[in-house]
């Protein structure tokens, strides 16, 4: 990115910063159901507007064509090309699978006609016109924000955790962003190296009145303001990357707990700030279910289940550990039968720190379609063993001492709360991604998860047995997408559990 | 000679009476004792009260294929609990015609049932419903819950269902869905 921002600043930049303090103002007004979605480039701002039809959001195929310079055509039978510099998107009216440059892509909802116009999902722009766009586009669904070219617009995050006499704010920009606190009378200015942030409105919900921080604000494109209270003492900020953030944190003090406290001192108990986050998540088990002799489900098409399990954890595998740096174990990495246990065992041996089986679904009813998330449950017949496990048992030397057993078979039912917490920030991940059923997650007694000693979920990627979607489930885009999401939910999922708890 | 034969006679006579005691007197103990306990039945076995009816909710894959549907079906009317869960098994593995559709694999035959004074129901089918199964969670749980939700929602008296397959206790039916304890009724599964 920077070969290119670098001649650009020569632009005159007055201009630019202009532009984009309307941008962001305008972001940061915007009620959380925005009927719009912000386009951000380096010629400045707009607008287009986006239609709701059911629960999803649709923008106008003129529109787009109009900003990206596209070619739209239509054609017989309810097809239209989009035409881009000899590049090809073909769509369908009732079809929410695209062609991409000849590759097959999937869309939350087919295009839709409203009056003389042509409505497409948003995640249009994401899936079909970015790949075959001249410039990047970075489209980011939550803040309902398509940032073109290389601009550096952050995702940045506030946290404020109040600890008695101090406080900490955490601040996360994602991708990395250096930046600068200095205080100037009752406010912290940050002041971010980037050309505009990404962040909610307000950044910080207010706080009580005599809290250290008192609100967080957003002053101009490239800064936050940090309001403090009356008890104020002094700060001490410090920047590490995490990853592909960096973590901003700023330890304040008050007046309160000593009569002269040296202005930037931190408080013994705190943690050090620039300590590294502990990484919670080192090692992930994924398993490709089935295999040899148990094929699994087989497709009208041919394909089957293990042969497509495999294919994706092979996929998860290679992402997660080149770019994460986390260890992927895989139960299995050829076509042979492993038993149920045993996949298990190979995770728990291994200390692993997160479980996530791969399977593909069935139904006798062949348009059934869209991925699950399932979390362990429990009989109430296994769960009465459970409770008898934990006892005295005697030591050596004579007495006795509690312990607390834990059946193999049951050793899920520690973790079932973080399982159910990764299966929603996995349903999340997907959301945009691919076709989810009605109730995405859900609780099963599942064989392969309840001998797990760590968070597990089982994700049953598709339908099989619905022909759209098993051409869907065998297709490199449509695997690279559950790769993807499995990525972010990751990181996101580690950074609740090195967060203390709730995020 | 005579010592001889007279030997040969009282094994004979011996092993008469160990074969009586063995196949006849004490399955008969054995069934009677056992009735406060354990109940038997092999399908086919006691004939049912001539053409009287009960309704009975059988359990069909709905429409989106995620859930079970109920079905308010007559069926044949069964002396006692047991007899009763025969004639309501019988008639959920029964095939059934578009637009019905069962989760019950076609060929699966119920080949023992037994119930326990605790309420649990064991539910021996042939191995048509393991090697005639599509697999898949979601078709996995409509059958173990078209079974289990057939036994329980009909019969107060049986609480839990334990799906054997030849038999034997097994893992799973399809890999997915653990069958080594009785499962309960899970109405969530019901649209």
């Amino acid at each position: 990115m920077d070969p290119l921002v670098r001649p650009l600043r020569l632009l005159p930049a007055a201009a630019i910063c202009g532009l984009l303090v309307i941008v962001v103002a305008t972001l940061s007004s915007q009620p959380a159901p925005a009927s719009s979605l912000t386009l951000l480039s380096r010629d400045g701002r707009k607008t287009l507007p986006i239609a709701i039809v059911g629960d999803q959001e649709f923008v106008a195929l003129d529109d787009l064509a109009t900003t990206f310079q596209l070619a739209v055509r239509e054609e017989s039978l309810g097809a239209m090309t989009v035409s881009y510099k000899g590049r090809t998107i073909v769509l369908t009216a009732d079809q929410s699978l695209a062609s991409v440059s000849g590759r097959l892509i999937s869309l939350p909802a087919p295009p839709s006609r409203s009056g003389r116009r042509w409505l497409v999902p948003v995640e249009f722009i994401s899936r079909a016109l970015a790949p075959i766009y001249d410039v990047r586009l970075d489209f980011r669904k939550p803040s309902h924000l398509l940032v073109i070219g290389d601009l550096r617009v952050p995702r940045v995050t506030v946290r404020y955790d109040p600890l008695g006499a101090t406080a900490r704010l955490t601040i996360d920009a994602t991708p990395r962003a250096a930046s600068t606190v200095s205080q100037e009378n009752d406010a912290l200015t940050i002041k971010f190296d980037v050309e505009a942030l990404d962040v909610a409105s307000p950044p910080l919900a207010p706080q009580a009145p005599q809290s250290l921080v008192q609100s967080v604000r957003l002053a101009d494109p490239t800064t936050l303001v940090v309001q403090i209270g009356p008890r104020f003492a002094g700060f001490k900020a410090s920047s590490e990357p995490v990853d592909t953030t960096t973590r901003l944190v700023i330890d304040l003090t008050s007046t309160q707990t000593e009569t002269a406290p040296p202005p930037a001192q931190v408080p013994p108990e705190l943690p050090p700030a620039l300590a590294p986050a502990p990484s919670a998540v080192r090692t992930i088990a994924v398993d490709p279910g089935h295999g040899g002799d148990d094929e699994g489900v087989n497709g009208a098409g041919g394909a089957k289940e293990k042969d497509l399990a495999l294919a994706v954890a092979r996929r998860v595998k290679s992402v997660i550990e080149a770019r994460l740096g986390v260890r992927v174990l895989l139960t299995r990495d050829d076509d042979r039968n492993v038993p149920i246990d045993e996949r298990t065992a190979i995770a728990n041996n291994n200390k692993a720190d997160l479980f996530v089986s791969l399977h593909a679904n069935a139904s006798l009813r062949k348009t059934a379609a869209g991925a699950a998330i399932f979390v362990a449950a429990f009989e109430k017949s296994a769960a009465q063993g459970a409770s008898t496990t934990g006892g005295r048992v005697p030591t050596f030397g004579g007495g006795s001492r509690e312990i607390d057993l834990v059946l193999w078979d049951l050793a899920q039912t520690q973790h079932v709360e973080q399982s159910a917490a990764f299966a929603g920030i996995l349903e999340q991940q997907l959301r945009d991604r691919i076709p989810l059923v009605a109730q995405p997650v859900d609780r099963a007694p599942l064989r392969v998860l309840e001998s797990a000693n760590m968070p597990a979920v089982l994700l049953e990627m598709g339908y099989l047995t619905n022909v759209g979607q098993e051409k869907l489930l065998t297709s490199d885009p449509f695997q690279n997408m559950i790769v993807q999401a499995l990525f972010d939910a990751v990181i996101r999922f580690r950074d609740t559990v090195t967060g203390g708890g709730t995020p | 000679m005579t010592r001889r034969a007279l030997v040969v006679a009282a094994l004979v006579g011996v092993a008469a009476a160990l074969v009586w005691a063995l196949f006849v007197a004490v399955p008969r103990r054995a069934s009677r004792a056992g009735s406060n306990t354990v109940a038997a039945a092999a399908p086919g076995a006691a004939p049912t009260t001539s053409g009287r009816k009960i309704k009975a909710r059988l359990f069909y894959v709905s429409g989106d294929g995620m859930h079970l549907v109920r079905v308010e079906r007559d069926v044949a009317y069964g002396e006692g609990t047991l007899e009763q869960a025969r004639e309501i098994l019988a008639a959920q593995v029964t095939p059934v015609a578009e637009p019905l559709v069962s989760a019950i694999p076609a060929g699966a035959t119920v080949r023992a049932l037994f119930l326990t004074e605790g309420g649990e129901a064991y539910v021996d089918f042939s191995r048509d419903i393991t090697t005639g199964h599509t697999g898949g969670t979601s078709d996995e749980l409509l059958t173990i819950y078209t079974i289990v939700n057939a036994l329980t929602e009909n019969l107060p008296a049986v609480t839990a269902v334990q799906v054997l397959v030849d038999g034997k206790e097994v893992d799973t039916l399809a890999g997915h869905i653990d069958l080594r304890n009785p499962i309960a009724r899970n109405p969530a599964w019901v649209q």
